[in-house]
């Protein structure tokens, strides 16, 4: 057997996982390869969660095989876990021990050798900021400082694989940044798959975005792709020449012969002099077809400009209902 | 296998760090402390025999209620879940949380020795304290304990809840401890079954000082037992 260096870090086949009767994910399938960031994105209840315990070998799936490194997660677990580092959703801690204790604990947890345990820990501290708060109690700190305790035990045994389910739910604006950054600095050595619900954050932080709902994947593509692909609405303002007089009905026909055109909307809110109109489209981008439209028919062109379609707009179509 | 030791440490060293434990251990040995020594002047003879009929008594209830929250605690907080992602094996993650448990009974079991030197100084000179069956005593009490804390584990990885945990941990404990005294009433042939399946019929046999591998062989089953079905728990609540 050949240890191709394509191998992917993560390889899901036809995973399901039901509960009695529920099932919580129908049939998953995706790989993720080595040194990509990978955003697990979906509503709540999708599965997220329930892919990441299985990858990480907490939970067994009803079918379907995942692999880590090649490695099986449910016939060699132990195997495939010490590959692994795992911050679990609301990033639970022994509140009672000190942030050293812990860590020290972990460590051993993760059979690193004796000789290598406090080089590792301090790296892990170092990494994570925790400089300031390793010889205080877990329960006293603050949730940022938890986060980055979660961080740390995630990575103190230098896994491939980073697996963060909601890394920054529940953490100020600040604090989310500096998570991101943390992020962002350990996606660049490792491969990283992280759920979250704020999609700017995916769309910042990610190369790539996974959408899931209700158990099954609805797209897979680079943040940029999924904004992109699917038309988009222009936004443009025409006004008549001087002591010339201009309806909406005739800026309303003149756009809507334009090819690739879907929809014409006016903006009745539209306080100015002259006329706006949304202009949806499917494929290309007619706004220089718009241009040529209202130069001959002899308008004045005040405002044009495209409406970026946002992540969220893309997750709302593909999550729906 | 490392892993029991480091979880056993931990769980010892969180214990020791909550005032519960030390409440725990404080009326544990209050009530052993003041049931014992209120009799032993009363009845003028220097023995530790009250001492060990007393004691089990008392683990019924102290034994469940130091293990109640191995497991409960961490399925509440929700550290289970990084706990049963570290690469270890389940049963090697139960071994060190009895173990973490039964460290804690053993230091409680620790602070009574005192009393041993000071009921050995009561006894007159020319007479000398009889030791063996103090060791024996101690000896049927770990064992006793052992099998208590198995159970209190077992309870306590039923449920988030750890008052659950104690109440469950503690009618187990209950059942094994009090079986033999219904023998009385059972036939000849299953009075025999009921009294070797009390926890209390053989520490009786270790306290007299007789050390029969039946008796180390019940408590070691039993313990066993227990554990196996903890082990069966956790791995349910991976499916």
């Amino acid at each position: 057997m050949t240890k191709a260096t394509s191998m992917p870090i993560i390889q899901v086949r036809d995973l399901l996982k039901s509960y009695g009767s529920v099932h919580a994910i129908k049939g998953l399938t995706f790989a993720v390869g080595k040194g990509q960031v990978v955003g697990f994105l979906g509503p709540n209840g999708a599965g997220k969660s329930t892919t990441m315990k299985i990858l990480t070998g907490y939970l067994q799936p009803t079918s379907g095989t995942a692999q880590i490194l090649g490695i099986d997660v449910m016939r060699h677990s132990i195997e495939a876990r010490k590959h692994i580092g795992y911050l679990p959703e609301n990033n639970p801690l022994y509140e009672e021990m000190m942030v050293m204790e812990y860590l020290e604990f972990v460590a051993q947890m993760r059979q690193i050798p004796k000789s290598k345990r406090r080089m590792m820990i301090e790296k892990a501290i170092h990494e994570c900021g925790l400089g300031p708060v390793v010889g205080k109690d877990i329960g006293v700190l603050s949730k940022g400082y938890c986060q980055r305790v979660g961080f740390a035990q995630a990575i103190v045994h230098e896994p491939q694989l980073l697996i963060l389910d909601e890394p920054t739910s529940g953490l100020d604006p600040n604090q989310i940044i500096e998570i991101r950054s943390l992020i962002k600095k350990l996606g660049k050595e490792k491969t990283v798959l992280m759920s979250t619900h704020i999609l700017s954050e995916a769309q910042s932080t990610c190369s790539r975005i996974l959408i899931i709902h209700d158990g099954k994947l609805v797209a897979d593509d680079t943040p940029l792709q999924l904004t992109q692909q699917e038309g988009g609405i222009i936004y443009v303002v025409v006004a008549p020449k001087q002591g010339e007089k201009l309806s909406k009905k005739q800026v309303l026909e003149q756009l809507a012969s334009i090819f690739g055109v879907t929809k014409v909307e006016p903006i009745n809110e539209y306080q100015d002099h002259g006329v706006a109109m949304m202009v949806g489209y499917d494929k290309e981008d007619p706004r220089a077809d718009i241009f040529q439209k209202i130069v001959s028919a002899n308008w004045i062109l005040l405002e044009m400009r495209r409406k970026e379609i946002t992540l969220e707009e893309t997750f709302r179509r593909l999550t729906k209902e | 296998m490392n892993a029991i030791v480091y979880i056993a440490r931990r769980e010892m060293q969180s214990y020791l760090n909550s005032p519960v434990a030390y409440v725990v251990l404080g009326v544990f040995l209050l009530f052993l402390g003041y049931f014992y020594f209120s009799t032993l002047f009363l009845i003028g003879f220097a023995s530790m025999r009250n001492f060990f009929s007393l004691a089990p008594m008392l683990l019924v209830v102290f034994g469940p209620a130091l293990s109640m929250r191995l497991i409960a605690e961490e399925r509440k907080s929700g550290t289970i879940e990084s706990l049963l992602n570290f690469p270890v094996r389940d049963f090697e993650v139960v071994l060190g949380k009895f173990f973490g448990g039964f460290g804690i009974v053993v230091i409680g079991l620790l602070f009574t020795v005192p009393y041993v030197f000071s009921v050995a100084w009561l006894v007159p000179k020319e007479m000398s304290f009889d030791y063996g069956p103090v060791i024996g005593g101690y000896l049927g009490l770990l064992f006793l304990s052992s099998s208590f804390v198995a159970f209190g584990l077992l309870a306590s990885s039923l449920t988030k809840n750890q008052i659950v945990a104690f109440v469950i941990g503690f009618v187990l404990c209950v059942f094994f401890f009090l079986i033999d005294k219904v023998a009385v009433l059972m036939p000849y042939s299953w009075a025999f079954i009921f009294e070797f399946l009390s926890v209390d019929a053989h520490f009786a046999n270790i306290a007299r000082g007789v050390l029969d591998s039946r008796d180390l062989l019940y408590y070691l089953s039993i313990t066993t037992v227990a554990l196996f079905f903890t082990t069966r728990m956790l791995r349910r609540s991976r499916a």
